[in-house]
């Protein structure tokens, strides 16, 4: 194969091109590929279902910019859920990045289903402790977060009025990429005040957290882009991660292409041929 | 609204300072990614710019979030209602212990802190661990149920408790793993690298979901060819 083409010694932006191709071109010219709903969304997706209407639930968040593209539309959809079924929700964060992150998609949802800060929802901002917080709003939510992300005291707001502990949460969803986070909230919150607890994860951290789906742990949980986009297929709002599944489908496809081949041309260069394998040809 | 007026002044009712900030983000964006062509200047620039940028906003973001609201603040300017304001002035001499690190005369300080952090912090991880982790997920296997819930709901169980089963052989040191032992334990090295590929898997998914987020960003929010 002296001169010729050989895949092994492929230059690598090669590869790197077809990615970028494979990512923008379904970006361009949708397919919109069909999108399953898989069991944990389901059962997520479910559990906001059977909060009845006036209830309090909290938003959790616990992520940075960083993982935007695969956690804020878990967040947008949650939000638009919970909106549209009338409940109230709390935010509370224990990661700095987060309040505004929340807020930004807070906001226009609000707006769009004539929601009013205070009365159906408040978000409380940052709290530094992580784990510590956590025990903290179990004795005490008020105490724990003397004023929300604004500065006001929780005393002058009317929703934290009805809030005192997790007694009073009907749901948690916590949106996390990484600690503290869901892990953190199932150990010190979940066992401890059995809270219906629901999570929407990065996909990197993803199977570290369904052994609590089957324990029963968590109620539901989002797994990167793709549970995002299965969340708003239920919520049926589709935004940008539904948006991003085709060529998240295609890369895949693309991924598993080169995985095959990378083996098939491997096996190849293996198969002894004339008593000697290839590399022991090259040698030669 | 021609192409080339969206692409420098962004839809109708954008300020100007949004449209710039696209531009900014989708400059540094690209050389970023001009690395992967090869090592640049362009891209050594955006990744000092990166590094320096990143540092001063997690500074201002603790300083602002934390120090100020959560000690200086409720220290010396205390709301209503909250009679034990003064206790923070505990974890304030904690941190200033911390900072303590940098004086060698009084650096020993410091491990009153990191003595307080370690402690604390093991108290409440070990019985949350114990209560929320450990107990529970072995309740959880022990209580699977395999006579319920259809043939796949009991086939997948069935095979979560052997892999648990096979897994905790391959860890169990005390015997050579050879005759029915070694058979387990090479079934739960079988376990463990289908676990290994399912989360190599979801890395690979979570990468990819970053790189959708950049083209949605650029080919979306800057240049205006997907919606």
């Amino acid at each position: 194969m002296a001169g010729g083409f050989d895949i092994r010694r492929i230059d690598r932006r090669i590869i790197f091109a077809l990615i970028f191709i494979a990512v923008a071109w379904p970006l361009i010219k949708p397919m919109r590929l069909p999108i399953g709903v898989s069991p944990p969304v389901q059962t997520l997706y479910d559990a906001v279902e059977a909060v009845p209407p006036g209830a309090i639930v909290m938003l959790a968040g616990d992520y940075s910019p960083d993982t935007m593209p695969e956690l804020q539309p878990m967040t947008e959809s949650f939000i638009r859920h919970a909106f549209s079924r009338d409940l109230r929700i709390v935010v509370a964060c224990l990661w700095p990045a987060s309040p505004p992150l929340i807020e930004r998609a807070m906001t226009p949802l609000a707006e769009e289903f004539g929601k009013e800060y205070g009365t159906d929802y408040v978000n409380l901002g940052y709290m530094a402790g992580g784990i510590v917080t956590l025990l903290g709003m179990g004795a005490s939510i008020p105490n724990t977060f003397p004023t929300d992300y604004g500065g006001t005291p929780v005393s002058q707001i009317p929703l934290m009025q009805e809030v005192r502990n997790f007694e009073d949460i009907a749901l948690v969803m916590d949106v996390s990429a990484g600690t503290p986070g869901t892990r953190e909230w199932v150990q010190q919150v979940q066992s401890r005040y059995r809270v219906t607890l629901a999570s929407g994860v990065t996909a990197v951290s993803a199977p570290n957290f369904y052994p609590y789906i089957q324990s029963g742990q968590l109620a539901g949980l989002l797994g990167g882009m793709r549970g995002a986009a299965e969340y708003e297929t239920l919520v049926g709002v589709p935004g940008s991660a539904t948006s991003g599944m085709d060529a998240q489908s295609i890369v895949h496809a693309l991924i598993v292409v080169f995985i095959l081949l990378g083996n098939v041309v491997y096996l190849v260069s293996r198969r002894p041929a004339g008593g000697r394998t290839r590399q022991g040809r090259d040698a030669a | 609204m021609s192409w080339l007026q969206m692409l420098f002044n962004g839809p109708p009712g954008t300020p100007p300072s949004v449209v710039w900030g696209y531009w900014v983000a989708a400059v540094l964006t690209i050389c970023i990614y001009s690395f992967l062509y090869k090592d640049n200047p362009l891209y050594k620039f955006a990744e000092s710019l990166f590094v320096g940028v990143g540092a001063a906003y997690w500074l201002a973001l603790l300083y602002h979030e934390t120090l100020v609201p959560k000690l200086l603040q409720p220290l010396f300017f205390p709301a209503e209602g909250d009679p034990v304001a003064w206790l923070r002035v505990f974890p304030g001499i904690l941190a200033v212990f911390m900072l303590l690190r940098f004086y060698p005369k009084l650096s020993w300080l410091s491990r009153w802190s990191l003595g307080f952090i370690v402690g604390m912090y093991s108290a409440v991880n070990i019985t949350g661990f114990a209560q929320g982790d450990f107990v529970a997920q072995i309740h959880a296997t022990m209580t699977t149920p395999l006579t319920s819930g259809g043939v796949l709901s009991v086939i997948l169980n069935a095979s979560a408790i052997i892999g648990v089963f096979a897994v905790l052989t391959y860890f169990f040191f005390s015997k050579e793993h050879k005759g029915a032992l070694g058979g387990v334990a090479k079934l739960g090295i079988w376990f463990l690298m289908v676990a290994f590929g399912a989360s190599f898997g979801y890395t690979v998914m979570a990468r990819v979901s970053l790189l959708i987020g950049r083209m949605q960003f650029l080919l979306g929010d800057w240049l205006h060819i997907i919606p």
